[in-house]
């Protein structure tokens, strides 16, 4: 049996033994909780098994549903506003919430929180706990996960080529080019430079912002990179995000064959085989390195930020190198823009649900969002929950603990602490729509012109018109009134 | 029990009594409607209702709200929006200036369907035929027009003709292959039966399950079948990533699945067809091929009709396949109408889904009916002549 996987056991025995929260034995008797989230082990395979344990804590019945994602949350919008109310929590994108709030569909949270020694949320990053989870101010979600995407490189595979780790996506390209078709798993399969999920209907539409966010976004969080905030026009028919979409075709040029049609499992089983030496994702690759299936890339998969030196003057629409007028915030050089891609899952609970399904169901959320599990699950790569609150991220014992050498936990604590803290760290959007804008219309575009099917220019003039039609379809006034909240006043 | 055949006769009475009929008997005149009406009205009910209220959405901007769902009438823009811009490019195809190939293509076929209806014509037929004539050979021309704008014009094509690509190319495939291996299985040969329960077995398999499948076998760098790409040099060749050779590839699966349908089908017509006609063709020094055209083929014409015609419309329904093997990709080159309408329906775009579910219905219903009134009757009126 794998050693973490038993540790985890042990400290979900012991967090049973220790339960005093608002729950007792039997107080949930005959309640049903219907959770509703992604397919297979990743989020929801982690919220069964802790479901599991609240069940012999309260006494509450929890089902969990899965779907694909890309039915997330239409089904979850579908199902509440309709009054078929057969969900009752739904473990989506935080930021999908700010549509079914400003519907009247999301409990409203402060109250629970009011009554819960148990969640402590000042230990909740800044970020997540006043960003994340609060819609108008009020929380409305709970977080149970993390998200900021980043760069990952074999330092094994580095070293040996002489290289230095990546910084621009000049270099990323340089070094998925130098690498390329090496032996990187040892078993004498060549290996690929670069391995991004690309598959349609998924979700590629994070990586191509992580690049873009680099070349568009300079002054600051609130001024965002996918719109205009304050009138609410796309940013995106633009030299800025041009470049972007070029950088991420000229990835496929070292990539495995198969990318366009590759989910995240699919880039995952390759990089846990060993045969790739860049790849962009999330926070999960780190401890996901630490499995059983992964022995040959142990401790050598390392995270990195990646920003521009060229980034784009939106007054005269074309691409300048970084200064300290074009990025003040650019570091050595380079500006960075740390992108929190999908913004983390978390929990969002049916404002029609039954007062006690509701309580229920908030206790629940707020089990798996304690430190005692919080803190085991992020460390385990399978579960897709990545660091989010702040004893997750102020020290790297945690992750020594669950088998990353001290090296590989300083960096990796390191990536996501300097993304958190990067003033001009980019923001997933956070309005109503979010999901259509990025999930449906960016989506299709992008896989239209890495099919060859367009050309880049015809690609972000679509998206523009399908965004701005969007705006319109919600009120312009209202998308900017929230856009406002969501990032501040725009820049 | 008298014939009830009662509305203008003399001698009923307001309530639609005969002289001298009682209520009871009446009733029991009337008996069978009245036993089979809630059947009737039921199924009308579950049938006609969907389809109704899809026209409402198709019709309408839908939004979602915490009372409900929120519906603004905006007549037939959703489906116009599917002729005009980028959703038209999505769902017909890209048009620039038309090649040489593609105006002789459409003049052929024009001059062709003049022709048709020119003969319709002088045939002395009803306006009725007429009408339905008229409607078959604008849809006709109107996919014509399609064919030769996009693909004989080397531009992208759109969701319509992937869609008919997997009926006509797809169906035409596994009616062959299906009438081939039914044919086989009908002589008498060694294991006969274990051949029938093999054949059979894919029919047997939830299409996700064969989406998977095949998307696994298909995998060049990963998966079962990795070490065998690599044998034959396509270890580097990745056929998702290249627009015909995934519609190809949705079409080998999608046959693989549906070939053992057709089989089984016309496999039991086959058995149908008398021996003593064959036996007797035989006598007189026919060949095989000439027992096939002349007395096989017209015995099992009606059943092969409707299978095809089954299988036509299933066709036009293709949605497992594409999703999970290529999720519609490379860009939209695999994506059916179905496939189509369900990303909308996914996007929360209810209207534009709808509209184009009723688009894909209008073609199923013109090009089924078509096949089966000018091609399919008129060959099983040719072949009892």
């Amino acid at each position: 049996m794998d050693i973490r996987k038993l540790a985890a056991t042990a400290a979900s025995a012991v967090a049973l033994c220790g339960w005093s929260g608002i729950a007792g034995a039997g107080q949930y008797d005959g309640i049903t909780i219907n959770i509703l989230t992604r397919p297979g082990p990743v989020i929801a395979g982690a919220v069964s098994q802790r479901g599991k344990e609240f069940e012999k804590l309260t006494g509450a019945k929890i089902i969990v549903n899965e779907v694909p994602y890309a039915e997330i949350f239409p089904k979850v919008q579908q199902d509440w506003s309709t009054g078929t109310n057969s969900i009752d929590v739904a473990v989506f994108a935080a930021g999908w919430g700010v549509e079914l709030a400003a519907a009247g569909l999301l409990e409203n949270l402060d109250p629970y929180i009011a009554k819960d020694s148990k969640i402590d949320l000042q230990d909740i990053a800044p970020y997540f706990r006043e960003f994340a989870q609060k819609i108008g101010g009020k929380t409305m979600v709970i977080q149970v996960d993390g998200d900021f995407q980043m760069v990952y490189y074999r330092k094994d595979i580095l070293e040996k080529n002489n290289l230095q780790p990546p910084k621009t996506w000049d270099d990323y390209l340089a070094i998925a080019k130098a690498i390329n078709g090496q032996d990187m798993s040892g078993d004498g399969k060549p290996g690929y430079g670069s391995c991004i999920f690309k598959k349609r209907n998924a979700q590629s539409y994070f990586a191509i912002q992580t690049i873009a966010s680099t070349i568009v976004q300079t002054q600051g969080t609130a001024q965002g990179f996918q719109f205009d905030n304050a009138t609410m026009k796309p940013l995106v028919n633009n030299a800025g995000w041009k470049k972007a979409f070029e950088l991420y075709k000229e990835t496929s040029k070292y990539g495995p064959p198969e990318e366009l049609n590759m989910d995240i499992g699919d880039t995952r089983a390759l990089f846990k085989s060993g045969r790739c030496g860049l790849l962009i994702e999330w926070g999960d690759p780190g401890p996901l390195q630490l499995e059983d299936d992964a022995k040959g890339i142990k401790n050598k998969l390392y995270a990195t930020n990646i920003g521009s030196k060229e980034v784009l003057d939106r007054k005269a629409g074309k691409l300048v190198p970084v200064s300290k007028e074009s990025a003040p915030n650019a570091i050595d050089g380079v500006n960075y823009a740390p992108f929190s891609a999908f913004g983390g899952w978390a929990g969002a609970i049916n404002a029609k649900s039954n007062a006690k399904t509701k309580q229920a169901a908030y206790d629940f959320l707020s089990y798996i969002s304690q430190k005692e599990q919080s803190n085991v699950d992020v460390t385990m790569g399978w579960t897709g929950f990545n660091p989010y609150r702040l004893s997750q991220l102020k020290s790297t014992e945690l992750w020594v603990k669950s088998g990353m050498d001290e090296g590989l936990a300083k960096n990796y604590m390191g990536a996501i602490n300097d993304a958190l803290n990067n003033p001009n760290m980019s923001s997933d959007l956070k309005i109503p729509g979010a999901q259509q804008y990025t999930g449906v219309v960016l989506d299709t575009e992008l896989a239209r012109y890495m099919a060859g099917e367009i050309t880049v220019d015809e690609a972000l003039k679509n998206i523009e018109a399908g965004w701005d039609k969007i705006t319109k379809d919600f009120g312009r006034d209202e998308q900017i009134k929230q856009m406002a909240l969501a990032v501040g006043p725009a820049k | 029990m008298p014939d009830g055949t009662a509305t203008s006769q003399p001698g009923i009475s307001p309530a639609g009594l005969f002289r001298g009929e009682s209520w009871g008997e009446w009733l029991d005149r009337h008996s069978r409607t009245f036993f089979i009406a809630p059947a009737v009205t039921l199924v009308l009910l579950f049938a006609i209702f969907p389809t109704f209220y899809t026209i409402v959405f198709a019709i309408s901007h839908v939004r979602f709200s915490a009372t409900g769902l929120k519906f603004r009438t905006v007549w037939f823009e959703n489906f116009a929006a599917q002729f005009t811009g980028n959703q038209q490019v999505h769902f017909l195809g890209r048009f620039t200036s038309m090649s040489i190939a593609g105006w002789v293509f459409t003049l052929v076929i024009a001059g062709a369907l003049l022709w048709w209806l020119y003969r319709a014509v002088v045939g002395g037929t009803s306006w009725v035929g007429l009408a339905g004539r008229l409607i078959s050979a604008a849809m006709a021309m109107f996919i014509a027009l399609l064919f030769a704008a996009t693909l004989l014009s080397g531009n992208q094509w759109g969701t319509l003709l992937n869609t008919l690509f997997y009926v006509v190319v797809g169906c035409s495939i596994q009616f062959v292959i299906g009438l081939m291996l039914a044919f086989l299985c009908s002589q008498p040969v060694i294991g006969k039966n274990f051949f029938r329960v093999l054949f059979f077995i894919p029919l047997m398999i939830t299409p996700l399950g064969v989406g998977y499948a095949f998307k696994m076998i298909l995998d060049v760098t990963k998966g079962p079948f990795q070490p065998f790409w690599q044998l034959i040099g396509l270890g580097n060749w990745a056929w998702s990533t290249d627009a015909w050779a995934a519609r190809w590839f949705v079409i080998l699966g999608d046959s693989w699945q549906w070939i053992p349908f057709i089989f089984i089908v016309l496999l039991a017509a086959l058995e149908n067809v008398p021996k003593d006609h064959v036996e007797a063709a035989q006598v007189d020094g026919a060949s095989s091929f000439q027992i096939f055209r002349e007395i096989t083929w017209p015995q099992i014409l009606p059943v092969a009709a409707t299978v095809m015609l089954i299988r036509m419309i299933e066709a036009f329904k293709i949605v497992d396949l594409p999703n999970i093997m290529t999720a519609g990709g490379p860009g939209i080159a695999t994506e059916s109408m179905t496939l189509h309408s369900l990303f909308l329906w996914r996007a929360n775009n209810m209207g534009d889904s709808a509209a184009v579910a009723y688009l894909l219905l209008i073609l199923t219903v013109v090009v089924c009916s078509s096949f089966f009134n000018f091609v399919v009757l008129k060959r099983i009126r040719g072949a009892r002549a």
